[in-house]
C-alpha cells in the first residue's frame, strides 16, 4: 500500500500519536484508506462541519445556518463536536487544535474506526471516492451558474430541488432498473441558458435567424416534449422511487437546471449510506477506540479524562437513542455470542434459559462475525439481525409515541417485538415516507402523479403541500400525491395557483393481515 | 475558508431578516421566545429555516428510547404545535432546535447579542450582604457539592501509592476519605436593589396576541435586569378606566372591556413608589405597554403625573406600543410631543410583531440606565 500521508499541519507529538494509533488500528485488522488528519480551530472545524464535511462546497445559505448553529452552540458551552472524518480516498480527518491531548489520541482511533467502515461497508461501496474533487467541481459549477443567472435565481432553484432531495433510491446503486447513462449527462446540454433545443442546423451567427427561424425552433421543442405525452400512455411503466431521476429525465429545465439538479442527487447519493448506517458506523468506531484506548492508548494521566469524555460520548437519553451507545453495545453482544457459539439451529432451538445462560461452546469466532457484519449490513438489517430480547431487556429499551390528550411524549412499550417494531420502523427507508412517481402522465395532460405507500402513518400536510409547490415549479405541470388522510385514501393536488384535496370514500385500514 | 462560510452565514441572516427572498421567509422559525421553562433552565430556540420534504406527520412521532420507567410515564414534553402564532399552516413545530441554558447564560447571551451597556446601579444605596462563590476544595461538604474529578485524582493517588492500582485492569474506587468537595468563601458585597413596576392596558382592544408579545417581552427585560441587580422586585398595575395592582398571574390573563384611561395607572404606579419604593433605596423602572388608546380628555392628566410623579422618581421610563387592530395608536405621539424623541429618561418604542421584541430591548435598555 503506498500511504502518503501530509505531517505538515500535525506537531510531532501528535504525528507519533498518529503513528501509534494506525499501527494499532492495523494490528487489530483495520483496513483503512490512507488517512490525512488536519489541525484545524474551532472556527474553521464549524464551518467544514457546516459544509458537511467539504470546505469547497457550493454557496447556500443553510451552511451559514449550519455554522451559525454549531458556533453558537459551542460558544454556549452545550455542544462541542469532537470528530469530523471524510469519506474519500485518501480520508480526511479534523482535529480540533484545542482539545487535550487525549481527546487527539481518542478521536485518532476513532476515526480509524470510520475509515474502516468507509472502505468496507457494503453500502459505501458504490460512493464516490473521490468526492472531494467531486465536491469542488459541484462548487465551481454552481458558482458559475450563479454568476451567469443571478444568485437570487439559482439559490432558489436549489431550494426547490432540495425539497426533492430524500425523493431517491437508495437501493439503486445496487440494482439495475433502468438503463445506464452518465451521471450528469441526462439529456446533451452546453451550460447555456437556452432551453432545451431540438436539432438545430448549422449556421453562421449572423445567418443563425434565418436557417433556424425561433419560431420554428421552438415549436419543434413543445413538439418533442409532447412526444411521450403524445403516446397517450402513461409511464413510468412501474412506479418509480428516484423521483428526483424522474424529474431529471422528463421535466423541461434549462440545461443549467439540469446540472444543479444532477448535483444535488448525485450529493444525495453521496450521503445516503451515512445515513443508512449511522448507528452501524458509531458504533463501529466507538469499539475500535475504546478497545485501542484501554489496551494501548491510555496513560495514567489520561485516565480520567478519558472516561469523562467517553461517558459523555456514550449517555442515553429517554428520547433518544444514541447510535454511538446503541451501535457499540450491540457489536459487543454479536461478539460475544459468537464467542459463546450462541447461534445457529441448536441456539434458536434451545428454550430452556438456564441452559441459554451459561451456553458457552467455545467458538471465539466474535471478532471474525463482527468483522463480517461490519462488511455486509447496514443499520436496518444490523437490528433486524442481531437485536434480541435478551439485549431489549438488559438495556432496557423501550418504545415511545407522543400522547396528543397529555402533550406529552409517554412510554408505550417494553415488549421486545413492539420495541423492536418500532425501531424498525424509525429505521426503514430513513424513517421517511415511501414516494413514488406512478404516472407523469396523468390525465393524459402531463400532470406529475406520485403515490404515498401507506404504513399506518399520514404525511405532514402542510409540509406534503409544500413540496407539491416546488415540485410543480419542477415540473411545470400541475402535480398530485394519493396519500390517507383520516383513513381516506386522498389526493393532494397543486395546480400552480391553488391546493386541492379529494379525499375519497375508500376507506384505509393497515393492520392485522 | 472561513470568509466562504461568513457569505453563507450572512445571506442565511439576511433571510431570517426578511431583507431578501421574501418567499423563503414564511419558514423561519423563531419559536416562543421563552421556550420551555424548567426549573432554572430556559431554552431559547435559534432561528431555523426549514425546507419541505414529505415527512411523516404527527402520530410517526415515536421513537424509541432507552432507561427507566413504567409503561405510561412521560418522558418528554411535545412542543405545542403552532400555538397562538396568528399564521395558520406555516409553522414547523417540531424542528424548533432548542438550547438549554440557564437564566444567569441567557441574560448574559442576551446581554451580548443585543450589545446592552452593564448597568450603572444609581443611588446611596450601600447596604453590605455575604455574598457566597465557590472557589476552594474542602475535604467535608454534601454530596451535591462533589468535585468528581477531584475525588477521582485523590482515590487514583491513593490507590498508587497503596499499590492496589492495576494497570490491567484500570478501576478507581473512591472511599470516603477520598472524597473532595466544592466550598464556597463569603465576601461581602454591595447590594443594590432594583424594582420593576409593569403597567399595562387590558381594555378590550388588547388581543391575546398582543398579550403575548407583552409577556415575552418581560420576560427578556426581568432576565436583564435581574442579571444587573441583586434584589428584583416586580409589581404589575393593570387598567382600563380605572386601575388596580395585581399579580403576575392577573396581569397576564385579565381582560377588562371598559374604556381606558391611563391616568388611573399612574396614579396607583405613584401611589405604589409612595409607600413602598424609595428612590433613595431603589432603581425604579417603570415600563408601560399599550395599544396606543387612551380616552380623549385623559392624555393631558397622564403627562402631568408622568411629568412630576413618575419620570422624576424613576430610572427610565419605558413605554412600548404594541400593534394592534382595534387601537388607535395615538398615545405614542402624546408621549413624543411631550417628551421629544431623545430624552434622557423616558423611552419610547413601538412593538409591530414579535420579531421586533429584540429591537424593542434594544431600545429600552441600550443607554445601560
Amino acid at each position: 500500500m503506498s500511504t502518503t500521508h501530509h505531517f505538515r499541519s500535525l506537531t510531532p507529538e501528535m504525528v507519533e500519536i498518529q503513528q501509534k494509533m494506525e499501527s494499532h488500528a492495523r494490528d487489530y485488522g483495520l483496513d483503512f484508506f490512507p488517512t490525512i488528519f488536519e489541525v484545524v480551530d474551532a472556527d474553521q472545524l464549524h464551518a467544514v462541519a457546516a459544509y458537511g464535511g467539504f470546505p469547497t462546497r457550493y454557496p447556500h445559505w443553510r451552511f451559514g445556518m449550519e455554522y451559525e448553529q454549531l458556533s453558537k452552540g459551542y460558544s454556549y458551552g452545550l455542544q462541542k463536536i469532537y470528530e469530523l472524518v471524510i469519506n474519500n480516498d485518501p480520508c480526511y480527518a479534523y482535529l480540533l487544535g484545542s482539545n487535550e491531548i487525549t481527546d487527539h489520541k481518542l478521536v485518532m482511533a476513532h476515526v480509524y474506526g470510520h475509515c474502516d467502515f468507509f472502505k468496507n461497508n457494503h453500502w459505501f461501496s458504490k460512493t464516490n471516492r473521490h468526492m472531494i474533487d467531486e465536491m469542488a467541481n459541484h462548487g465551481n459549477r454552481v458558482r458559475r451558474y450563479m454568476d451567469r443567472f443571478g444568485v437570487e435565481e439559482v439559490e432558489d432553484f436549489i431550494d426547490t430541488c432540495l425539497s426533492i432531495e430524500d425523493l431517491i433510491d437508495i437501493h439503486s446503486p445496487f440494482v439495475k432498473r433502468t438503463d445506464d447513462h452518465s451521471d450528469y449527462e441526462f439529456r446533451g446540454h452546453t451550460d447555456d441558458d437556452a432551453p432545451d433545443e431540438p436539432q438545430k442546423f448549422q449556421a453562421k451567427g449572423y445567418m443563425d435567424a434565418f436557417v433556424n427561424p425561433p419560431k420554428a425552433l421552438a415549436e419543434e421543442a413543445e413538439r418533442q416534449r409532447h412526444r411521450l405525452l403524445e403516446q397517450g400512455k402513461s409511464f413510468p411503466n412501474e412506479p418509480a422511487k428516484d423521483v428526483m431521476l424522474f424529474v431529471l429525465e422528463y421535466a423541461s429545465l434549462k440545461p443549467w437546471q439540469l446540472d444543479v439538479l444532477s448535483i444535488i442527487r448525485d450529493e444525495a447519493y453521496y450521503f445516503a449510506p451515512q445515513a443508512q448506517t449511522k448507528i452501524m458506523n458509531e458504533g463501529w468506531a466507538t469499539y475500535w477506540h475504546s478497545t485501542i484506548m484501554t489496551r494501548h492508548g491510555i496513560s495514567p494521566s489520561d485516565l480520567i479524562c478519558y472516561c469523562d469524555h467517553c461517558a459523555g460520548t456514550l449517555a442515553s437519553s429517554p428520547t433518544r437513542l444514541n447510535p454511538y451507545k446503541l451501535g457499540l453495545e450491540l457489536f459487543r453482544h454479536i461478539e460475544e455470542r459468537w464467542n459463546r457459539g450462541q447461534f445457529g439451529q441448536d441456539w434458536e432451538d434451545c428454550d430452556d434459559m438456564r441452559a441459554k445462560h451459561d451456553w458457552d461452546m467455545g467458538a471465539m469466532q466474535g471478532r471474525e462475525k463482527i468483522f463480517e457484519v461490519r462488511r455486509i449490513h447496514n443499520d436496518l438489517t444490523f437490528i433486524d439481525e442481531f437485536l434480541t430480547l435478551d439485549f431489549c431487556r438488559e438495556h432496557k429499551l423501550f418504545s415511545f409515541g407522543f400522547n396528543e390528550q397529555s402533550g406529552y411524549y409517554e412510554i408505550e412499550s417494553r415488549q421486545f417485538d413492539q420495541v423492536k417494531e418500532q425501531l424498525l420502523f424509525n429505521l426503514t427507508n430513513v424513517g421517511r415516507p415511501f414516494i413514488y412517481v406512478r404516472d407523469g402522465n396523468y390525465k393524459n395532460r402531463g400532470e406529475l402523479f406520485l403515490e404515498h405507500r401507506y404504513n399506518g402513518v399520514e404525511l405532514k400536510l402542510e409540509y406534503a403541500e409544500d413540496t407539491l409547490a416546488n415540485l410543480y415549479k419542477l415540473w411545470k405541470r400541475p402535480t398530485h400525491i394519493e396519500t390517507v388522510l383520516d383513513d381516506h385514501l386522498t389526493v393532494l393536488s397543486f395546480d400552480g395557483t391553488e391546493h386541492t384535496t379529494s379525499k375519497s370514500d375508500e376507506l384505509v385500514t393497515i393492520g392485522e393481515e | 475558508m472561513s470568509l466562504k462560510i461568513d457569505r453563507d452565514n450572512n445571506r442565511f441572516r439576511q433571510i431570517v431578516r426578511g431583507k431578501i427572498r421574501e418567499n423563503l421567509r414564511r419558514y423561519v422559525n423563531h419559536g416562543e421566545m421563552i421556550g420551555r421553562k424548567g426549573r432554572d433552565l430556559v431554552s431559547i430556540p435559534l432561528p431555523q429555516l426549514d425546507i419541505p420534504h414529505f415527512r411523516y406527520g404527527q402520530n410517526g412521532r415515536g421513537g424509541v428510547g432507552q432507561g427507566e420507567g413504567e409503561e405510561g410515564q412521560p418522558i418528554a414534553r411535545g412542543d405545542g404545535e403552532g400555538e397562538g402564532t396568528g399564521q395558520a399552516g406555516s409553522d414547523p413545530g417540531q424542528h424548533i432546535v432548542e438550547v438549554d441554558v440557564t437564566l444567569e447564560e441567557l441574560a448574559e447571551i442576551l446581554g451580548s447579542e443585543l450589545e446592552l451597556p452593564r448597568i450603572e446601579p444609581k443611588g446611596t444605596d450601600q447596604i453590605q450582604q455575604e455574598k457566597a462563590r465557590y472557589r476552594s476544595i474542602r475535604r467535608v461538604g454534601p454530596e451535591s457539592l462533589r468535585h468528581f474529578k477531584r475525588t477521582y485524582v485523590e482515590a487514583m493517588k491513593r490507590q498508587v501509592i497503596e499499590g492496589t492500582y492495576n494497570h490491567a485492569s484500570p478501576r478507581v474506587i473512591p472511599i470516603k476519605g477520598d472524597r473532595r468537595y466544592r466550598s464556597w468563601e463569603t465576601t461581602p458585597e454591595p447590594q443594590a436593589n432594583a424594582v420593576i413596576i409593569y403597567m399595562m392596558d387590558v381594555s378590550g382592544s388588547m388581543t391575546d396576541e398582543q398579550k403575548s408579545i407583552v409577556r415575552t417581552e418581560a420576560f427578556w427585560i426581568d432576565t436583564w435586569l435581574r442579571s444587573q441587580y441583586d434584589g428584583l422586585e416586580r409589581r404589575y398595575i393593570i387598567h382600563d378606566a380605572a386601575a388596580k395592582e395585581v399579580d403576575e398571574q392577573t396581569f397576564y390573563h385579565t381582560r377588562e372591556s371598559g374604556g381606558t384611561r391611563i391616568s388611573s395607572a399612574y396614579k396607583v404606579c405613584a401611589k405604589l413608589l409612595d409607600e413602598s419604593f424609595s428612590p433613595d433605596d431603589w432603581n425604579i423602572y417603570l415600563f408601560q405597554f399599550s395599544d396606543g388608546d387612551n380616552w380623549g380628555e385623559d392624555s393631558s392628566k397622564a403627562m402631568d403625573l408622568l411629568t412630576k410623579a413618575l419620570v422624576p422618581r424613576s430610572n427610565l421610563f419605558c413605554y412600548g406600543q404594541v400593534e394592534s387592530p382595534y387601537g388607535s395608536g395615538e398615545y405614542i405621539g402624546s408621549l413624543e410631543a411631550a417628551f421629544g424623541q431623545t430624552h434622557e429618561k423616558v423611552i419610547l418604542s413601538e412593538i409591530k410583531d414579535k420579531d421586533a421584541i429584540f429591537e424593542s430591548i434594544k431600545t429600552f435598555l441600550g443607554k445601560g440606565k
